[in-house]
């Protein structure tokens, strides 16, 4: 007869979790970062603004409409138009996630803390690792993960800025391009439910098609229409094997 | 604008961190009320993997700086021969794939002279 294991303290967890940033997706993004601090450098925005935005909004698409916005001199309300409509993504994503991390005791307050450190590296790492850790272990795991991952990027972009105003062309080109790549194999490594890669494969396609015909909603309806129909198509297929 | 004084930095909170924390709420409030074995959680599921789908299509279809100029082709190609050594790659297939990719792309620029 063996004793159950002792369960770990949550700092062990914490640890765990900040120990992501030696991982692929962690560098992956820092390198995204030090693109996103040359192109605020080129564009003029102070170093502190940088810092200040990486902090409290976290979301990488998200910032580049605010610093496109804050060039063009837009008024705040269309600002915030701008960039609100490209985070409500954020909202399937967390809400994807928290039913996966949390336990019948985790307090609201905390997730709505942690929530922050959501944004989609951060989403796709956590959605395949957290598996791997007890339930009550996965919120201090995100935790430590995605503060680890925020406070690097915010000192990375302080640090680079200034330093890097100009790659050669191929190595910009290579940086912007580790992104879609990297999210591809994470989701399609992470799946674990066939109804994901319908999503992705409708979702890749739908993308571009509205990215064509309505780019200022593409990512929006890409994502409520192609998500639907992977859903429902996914669905119908389960229930006929189901019934045979 | 000018970046000066304390407006940026109010111009940033509200239009950067609560046109995004808004939503970061949502999702949790939705999802403090999904059960994690239902239909709803499974097509919350698609939709948040489909959205994120559709910023890879833009970024692989659509992309900003050195890679507006570059071909649609060498951009395709590079996703596909890289997707090859990512099914084939067996253990490593991760980081094949992703190698795979970027070498195709770098080799392909250069070649075009980018």
């Amino acid at each position: 007869m063996t004793a159950p294991p002792e369960p770990q303290p949550q700092i062990h967890w914490f640890l765990l979790g900040m120990r992501g940033i030696f991982s692929l997706p962690a560098i992956i993004l820092m390198l995204s970062f030090v693109g996103f601090a040359a192109f605020t450098a080129e564009a003029k925005i102070p170093v502190d603004q940088v810092m200040f935005m990486t902090g409290m909004v976290w979301a990488l698409p998200a910032k580049v409409i605010l610093v496109g916005s804050m060039l063009s001199g837009a008024h705040i309300a269309t600002a915030f138009l701008a960039v609100t409509l490209s985070s409500v993504r954020m909202m399937p994503m967390v809400a994807a996630l928290i039913p996966e991390i949390r336990t019948s005791r985790t307090p609201t307050w905390l997730l709505l803390i942690i929530s922050h450190f959501v944004a989609i590296t951060a989403w796709v790492f956590a959605m395949e690792k957290v598996r791997d850790v007890p339930r009550g272990g996965r919120v201090a795991f995100f935790a430590g993960f995605g503060v680890t991952l925020t406070l690097t990027n915010i000192v990375l972009v302080g640090l680079v800025y200034g330093a890097v105003s100009e790659f050669p062309p191929i190595v910009s080109g290579c940086l912007f391009f580790l992104t879609p790549v990297y999210f591809l194999t994470s989701i399609w490594i992470s799946a674990r439910h066939r109804v994901i890669y319908w999503a992705l494969g409708i979702g890749l396609a739908l993308g571009y098609v509205f990215a064509v015909v309505a780019p200022e909603y593409d990512i929006l309806l890409t994502g409520v229409i192609g998500g639907t129909a992977a859903w429902w198509g996914e669905r119908a297929l389960r229930r006929r094997e189901a019934a045979r | 604008m000018s970046f000066g004084g304390l407006w940026p930095y109010i111009y940033i909170a509200v239009a950067g961190w609560l046109a995004t924390d808004l939503w970061r709420w949502a999702g949790v409030i939705a999802g403090n009320r999904i059960d994690e074995r239902s239909e709803v959680l499974n097509w919350v599921r698609a939709v948040a993997t489909a959205l994120v789908a559709a910023v890879i299509a833009k970024l692989i279809f659509f992309p900003t700086g050195t890679l507006e100029a570059s071909p649609l082709w060498l951009r395709l190609g590079a996703v596909v021969f890289g997707g090859l050594c990512f099914f084939f790659g067996g253990r490593f297939r991760q980081i094949a794939g992703i190698a795979a990719a970027i070498a195709f792309l770098a080799a392909g620029l250069a070649l075009l002279g980018v």
